[in-house]
C-alpha cells in the first residue's frame, strides 16, 4: 500500500534510521528549510535519503534528484509534487 | 632536564636527535578483557581472559566457538552519524583515538591542521558492514546496498574517518601487512614527525568475529581446533582469534617537554622483513627484524629487558620465534610475555596493543604474565602465573603475519623530567 502523502516527519525518522544526527543537531526542532549540509549530512548521506524515499513511497529517485532537494522541506514537497502527479 | 628548544624547523627535524626522539604521550585500549586503557590494564594484571562464546553470530556449525569477543560494546560512545556509516573496526578505532587524544591531552582544534597526522594499520578492514551489504545485494537486489558500503569496508576508513573527526590534515595514511601493520605504522608515525607532523595518532583495531573474516581465518588452517589458545606451550595447537586494539599518540620529545606532557617511551628503533618463499632454503626473516630494530635503536640484545612476543600459538611458529630468542638473547635470556593470550589474536591490533602494554610495563615497573600457558616447551623464560617487578628501560614487541610479514619494535623508557 503506497503513501498518499510524504510528511516531514516521515522524512525525519529516515534521516535518524539510516544516517544517525551530528552532535549538536535537533532533529525535532525547526528543521525544515535548513539545507541538509548544515545538519551534518553530506552528499552521500542525502543520497541514502532518496533510496529509502524510494523504497517507501514508489517515486523513483534517480541520483541526480539530488538538486532538487537542497533542504528537508524541498525534499518532502518534490516528493509530493511527484506523487500527486501520478509518477511511481 | 634538558633545555626547550622551541623553534627548530620542521624541515630540521631528525630522528637520531634526542629532542627530536618520538615519544608517546597518549594511549587507549579497547579489548576483550577491558575498554579504556586503566580497566584492560588492571585486568590484564590480573590474570583475566576474555577468550568467551562468541554472540556476534550464530556459531552453529562452525568448528569453533569461541573467541576474544568485546562484551557489550557501548556504540553509543561513537556518534551517531558515524555509527551507521562505518564499520565495528571504525567504531573501536574512533573510540581508542579519542581516548588516546584525551590521555594525551591534545585537542586537535587547538592545533595547526595540516601538522596533525593519522596513520593507521588494518588487517581485516570492515568485513562485517561488507557481508551484510553483499548478502543484501545477493537476497534483496542493488537497490538495497547502502551508500555507505563505498566507504565503510575499505582499509583506510578508520584512518580517514578519525582524520575528519579531529580536523587533522597532514600527511596520513593505513597500512596493511596483517600482524605486523601495527608495528610498522608506529616507523610512519616516526617518518611522519621527521617530515613536520606534530602530533600523531597511530594504532590498529580490529573487528574480525563475523562470519566473512571468521571464515577466512579457519580456512588459513592455524586456529586452535581445541578452542584454547596457549602460545609456546607443550599443549599449543593454534591461536584463536579476537578483537579490538589500541591507538595512541606519538609527538617529538621536545613538543613534549615543552608541554610538560608525560613522555611514556620513545619508538627508538624499528626494522621490517619478509620471509624467503617456502622451498628457498633460506631462514625466515624474524631474526634479521630484531637484529635491525635493535641496531637502528643503538642498543645491544643484553639492554632488553622484556620481549612481547608474537606468540602465534601453531607449534611451528612458536618453535620458530623461540629459536629466534634464544639464538639473540640466549637461553631464558630475557623475560618473555604476550598479551594475545587474554585477548585473542587481534591483526594489527595485538601489535598496537603491545606497544601500549609495553609502555604501561615500563611505566609501572611491571611485566604483565600470558594466561593459561602451564607447560612452557622451549627454553624462553615465560612471564607466568603472576605479574613480575621488574625495572624495565627497554621493551622488544615482536608481530608476524601472514604471508610472511616480520615487525620488530624497540620502545625505551623516556628520559624523566
Amino acid at each position: 500500500m503506497q503513501p498518499t502523502e510524504f510528511t516531514l516527519t516521515d522524512l525525519v525518522e529516515i534521516m535518524r534510521s539510516c544516517a544517525g544526527v551530528d552532535e549538536g543537531v535537533d532533529l525535532a526542532g525547526d528543521i525544515g528549510d535548513t539545507p541538509f549540509v548544515e545538519l551534518g549530512y553530506d552528499s552521500l548521506a542525502v543520497l541514502a535519503f532518496q533510496a529509502r524515499i524510494q523504497e517507501r513511497t514508489g517515486v523513483p529517485m534517480p541520483d541526480d534528484t539530488v538538486t532538487h532537494m537542497p533542504t528537508p522541506n524541498a525534499a518532502v514537497e518534490f516528493v509530493n509534487r511527484q506523487i500527486q502527479a501520478g509518477v511511481r | 632536564m634538558t633545555s626547550v628548544a622551541t623553534a627548530v624547523p620542521a624541515t630540521a627535524r631528525r630522528t637520531g636527535d634526542a629532542r627530536n626522539a618520538a615519544v608517546v604521550t597518549g594511549m587507549s585500549a579497547v579489548t576483550a578483557i577491558g575498554v579504556g586503557l586503566e580497566e584492560y590494564w588492571r585486568n590484564l594484571l590480573a590474570g583475566a581472559c576474555g577468550i568467551r562464546p562468541i554472540t556476534r553470530f550464530d556459531t552453529t556449525g562452525y568448528p569453533l566457538r569461541v573467541a576474544g569477543e568485546i562484551p557489550d560494546f557501548d556504540s553509543a560512545r561513537v556518534p551517531s552519524r558515524l555509527v551507521v556509516q562505518t564499520d565495528r573496526w571504525t567504531h573501536f578505532g574512533l573510540l581508542a583515538g579519542e581516548l588516546a587524544l584525551a590521555h594525551a591531552g591534545v585537542d586537535p582544534a587547538e592545533l595547526p591542521e595540516y601538522e596533525l597526522s593519522v596513520h593507521t594499520a588494518s588487517g581485516s578492514g570492515g568485513n562485517e558492514f561488507g557481508q551484510r551489504e553483499l548478502q543484501a545485494l545477493w537476497a534483496e537486489g542493488p537497490s538495497r546496498v547502502g551508500v555507505y558500503q563505498s566507504i565503510a569496508w575499505f582499509y583506510a576508513a578508520t584512518t580517514g574517518q578519525l582524520s575528519i573527526r579531529h580536523g587533522m590534515k597532514g600527511w596520513s595514511g593505513v597500512l596493511v601487512a596483517e600482524q605486523a601493520g601495527g608495528l610498522d605504522v608506529v616507523a610512519q608515525a616516526r617518518r611522519s614527525l621527521a617530515q613536520g607532523s606534530a602530533v600523531v595518532l597511530t594504532g590498529a583495531t580490529e573487528a574480525a568475529l563475523n562470519p566473512a573474516a571468521f571464515t577466512s581465518q579457519i580456512a588459513g588452517g592455524m586456529l586452535s581446533p581445541v578452542g584454547e589458545y596457549l602460545p609456546f606451550d607443550e599443549a599449543a595447537g593454534g591461536y584463536l582469534p579476537g578483537e579490538g586494539g589500541a591507538m595512541f599518540v606519538v609527538e617529538p620529545a621536545e613538543r613534549a617537554v615543552a608541554r610538560a606532557a608525560r613522555p611514556y617511551g620513545v619508538v627508538a628503533g624499528h626494522a621490517a622483513t619478509f620471509d624467503p618463499a617456502p622451498g628457498r632454503g633460506r631462514p625466515p626473516g624474524l631474526r634479521r627484524a630484531v637484529e635491525t630494530a635493535l641496531a637502528d635503536a643503538g642498543v645491544a640484545p643484553s639492554d632488553v629487558d622484556v620481549v612481547f612476543a608474537d606468540a602465534h600459538g601453531h607449534p611451528s611458529a612458536d618453535a620458530a620465534e623461540a629459536r629466534v630468542l634464544t639464538e639473540v638473547f640466549g637461553p631464558r635470556g630475557v623475560p618473555v610475555t604476550t598479551t594475545k593470550a587474554a585477548t585473542g589474536r587481534l591483526v594489527a591490533g595485538s601489535a598496537a596493543l603491545d606497544v601500549v602494554t609495553a609502555l604501561l610495563a615500563m611505566r609501572d615497573g611491571v611485566i604483565p604474565p600470558m594466561v593459561n600457558v602451564r607447560r612452557p616447551a622451549f627454553e624462553i623464560d615465560l612471564v607466568l602465573g603472576r605479574p613480575r617487578p621488574a625495572a624495565l628501560r627497554t621493551a622488544l614487541v615482536l608481530a608476524r603475519g601472514y604471508p610472511g610479514f616480520n615487525a620488530a619494535l624497540v620502545l625505551r623508557a623516556a628520559a624523566q623530567n
